[in-house]
C-alpha cells in the first residue's frame, strides 16, 4: 500500500513541480516586467476572477461541455458504425476511404459559421454538429485501421473453425481494434471541445463559454477571458482523462500498452 | 473404414498471380493416425500445401479430400486444428478463454467448455496458468496453449506449420516429445511442416521431402523407428542413418538446400 503511494508520488511529483514552477515564474515575470493586463494577467488575478465568477463560469463550462459531449457522441458513434460497414464490405471501404482521409486533412472548423447558419446560432445542435464532424474522421480512420490490421493468421484460425463474418468481427476484429479506437476517441475528445468553443466564437447564447471568452476580450475584461480559457482547459483535460480511463478499463490486456507504461 | 486415407491429395498445383508456380502435380495420401512431415527448403511450397489441405487457400488444379470429403466440407465440419509458427493467441483472452474459443463457436455449454479446457490444460501441462494473459507466458508455453486450442474440439486432423520453428533448441526438443505424447493420446492425424531434418525424422511416421521451383515431392521416406520415441531415439544409429538419408534426398535433387537446413540435423 505504502509502496503504491510512494510510486504514485514518484510518478506525479515531477510534473506537479513543473506545473507549480511554471505558474510561479509566470507570476514573477509579469510583476518584474510590469506586463500590462491586456497582454497577460497575473495568475493570481485569473484565480481571483475564477473564484468571483465561479457560478457563471461553471454554468458556461457545463453548457459548452454538453455541446462537445453531444458532438463527440454523435460523431464517434457514426464513425464506429461506418468503420464497421467499411471493414465488412471492403469495396465500400476502398471506394470511400480516400475521401475520408482527404476530409481528415480539411480544416473542418472552417465550416463552423455554415453549421451556425444551418442549425441556428442559438441552437446547441449547431455546435454539436461541428464537434461531431471534427470527431468523425479521426475515429473512423483509427477504428478502420484497427479492424483491418488484424494478424491475418488470426483470421485464418477463425476460418478454420468455420466461424462466420459476424463471429469473426465479434470475437477477433472488434476486440483487436479497441486500442486503435481509443487512440481515435482521445483525439476526438480534444477536438470536440475545440469544435464547440470555436463554434461559439461565431455566435451563440451568452451563457456559452466561447461567447463568454469572446465578450470578455471585446470588453477588455482580460482576466475573465483567461478564466474562461482555464475553465475550457479543465473541461478538455477532464474529458480526455475520462476517455483515457475508459481505455484503461477496456484494454488492460493490451501488451503494447503495458510495455509502454512499464507495468 | 480405416482404409480410407485421412488426407488424399490428387494432382494439386498452385500458381500465384505473379506467374510463380508454388506447387506442381502433388499426389499424396496421408493414412489415418499418421504423423507425416513435409520438409524442404524455403520456397518449396510446403506451407502452401498445408494451407491447401486446410482449405485456407484453393488449389489452382487438383483436389484435396479429407476423411472422404472435399476440404471445404471438412473445414465446415471442424475437422481441422491448425497451429502456426507463432502461437497467434488472442491477447484480450486469458489462456483458458483462448483454448475455449473454438468451443464457443461450436456452442458448447459453459460446463462442457470448462471441463474440456481443464482437460486440455492438463494435457499440455499448463495447469495453474488458466487465468494468465498469453503474453505473460514464454514462447514455448504460448505454443502449448495454441496446441491445446487446436486440439480442444477433437479435430481429426492437426495441421502444424513449423510450430516449433521460433523456439530454442532445448524447448523444441521437449515440445517434440510432448507432441508425440499428445498425438498418441489423442489419436489424431498430424501433418507437420518443418525446416528441421532431425525434427522431421524424430516425430514422423513418414517424411515427405519436397524440392522447390516448382514445389514438388522429391521423395517419401518411411521412418521405421519404433514408438514411443524417447531422448535415446536421437542417439540411435538408425536415427542418424535416416537423418542422413533425408539430407541426401534434400540435396540430391540439385535443390538449393540452405546451410541451416543441414546444420539443423547435427
Amino acid at each position: 500500500m505504502t509502496v503504491a503511494i510512494r510510486r504514485r508520488a514518484i510518478d506525479w511529483g515531477p510534473p506537479l513541480l513543473v506545473f507549480a514552477l511554471g505558474i510561479l515564474s509566470w507570476q514573477l515575470l509579469v510583476v518584474a516586467f510590469n506586463v500590462q493586463e491586456f497582454l497577460l494577467p497575473k495568475p493570481t488575478e485569473i484565480a481571483r476572477t475564477l473564484w468571483d465568477e465561479r457560478s457563471s463560469l461553471w454554468h458556461a463550462g457545463i453548457y459548452t461541455f454538453k455541446e462537445a459531449l453531444g458532438g463527440f457522441a454523435i460523431g464517434s458513434s457514426l464513425a464506429i458504425a461506418v468503420s464497421l460497414v467499411f471493414a465488412a464490405f471492403r469495396p465500400f471501404g476502398t471506394a470511400f476511404m480516400p475521401f475520408a482521409v482527404a476530409a481528415n486533412a480539411v480544416p473542418i472548423i472552417a465550416f463552423a459559421p455554415i453549421m451556425n447558419n444551418w442549425f441556428g446560432l442559438l441552437n446547441p445542435f449547431s455546435k454539436m454538429a461541428i464537434a461531431a464532424v471534427l470527431c468523425f474522421f479521426p475515429v473512423l480512420i483509427n477504428m478502420l485501421r484497427g479492424l483491418t490490421s488484424v494478424d491475418p493468421r488470426a483470421i485464418e484460425l477463425m476460418r478454420s473453425y468455420a466461424a462466420g463474418q459476424t463471429s469473426t468481427f465479434r470475437r477477433v476484429r472488434i476486440p483487436a481494434s479497441l486500442p486503435h479506437l481509443f487512440a481515435g476517441l482521445k483525439i476526438a475528445s480534444v477536438l470536440s471541445m475545440i469544435g464547440a468553443i470555436v463554434g461559439e466564437y461565431f455566435g451563440g447564447p451568452i451563457t456559452a463559454l466561447g461567447v463568454t471568452i469572446l465578450n470578455a476580450s471585446a470588453y477588455t475584461n482580460f482576466s475573465l477571458a483567461w478564466a474562461g480559457i482555464v475553465v475550457a482547459s479543465a473541461f478538455g483535460i477532464l474529458f480526455y482523462s475520462a476517455v483515457a480511463f475508459a481505455e484503461r478499463l477496456t484494454t488492460s490486456w493490451d501488451p503494447s500498452r503495458r510495455a509502454f507504461h512499464g507495468e | 473404414m480405416n482404409d480410407r486415407p485421412a488426407v488424399s491429395i490428387q494432382g494439386v498445383s498452385k500458381h500465384f498471380k505473379a506467374g510463380v508456380t508454388a506447387l506442381s502435380g502433388i499426389d499424396l495420401d496421408v493414412r489415418p493416425q499418421e504423423l507425416i512431415s513435409l520438409i524442404g527448403p524455403s520456397g518449396c511450397g510446403k506451407s502452401t500445401l498445408l494451407r491447401i489441405i486446410g482449405d485456407l487457400i484453393d488449389p489452382s488444379e487438383g483436389v484435396v479430400e479429407v476423411n472422404g470429403k472435399p476440404a471445404s466440407q471438412a473445414r465446415r465440419d471442424h475437422d481441422y486444428g491448425i497451429v502456426f509458427q507463432e502461437a497467434v493467441l488472442y491477447d484480450w483472452r486469458t489462456v483458458s478463454k483462448n483454448i475455449a474459443l473454438p468451443l464457443e463457436l461450436l456452442r458448447w455449454s459453459r460446463e462442457k467448455r470448462t471441463q474440456r479446457v481443464n482437460e486440455m490444460l492438463r494435457l499440455v501441462e499448463l495447469e495453474g496458468f488458466e487465468d494468465r494473459r498469453p503474453w505473460e507466458l514464454s514462447g514455448g508455453m504460448q505454443q502449448r496453449v495454441a496446441i491445446a486450442r487446436a486440439l480442444s474440439f477433437d479435430p481429426s486432423l492437426l495441421l502444424m506449420d513449423e510450430p516449433f520453428g521460433a523456439l530454442d533448441e532445448m524447448t523444441r526438443e521437449r515440445l517434440n516429445m510432448e507432441l508425440l505424447r499428445i498425438w498418441e493420446a489423442s489419436g489424431s492425424t498430424i501433418v507437420f511442416v518443418t525446416h528441421s531434418i532431425a525434427e522431421a525424422v524424430f516425430l514422423s511416421t513418414r517424411v515427405v521431402v519436397m524440392s522447390p521451383r516448382p514445389g514438388q515431392i522429391a521423395d517419401l521416406v518411411d521412418v521405421d523407428l519404433p514408438y514411443p520415441r524417447t531422448a535415446e531415439t536421437r542417439e540411435e544409429p538408425r536415427f542418424f542413418e535416416l537423418v542422413t538419408g533425408v539430407r541426401e534426398r534434400l540435396a540430391g535433387r540439385g535443390a538449393q538446400v540452405e546451410p541451416e537446413l543441414l546444420e539443423d540435423a547435427t
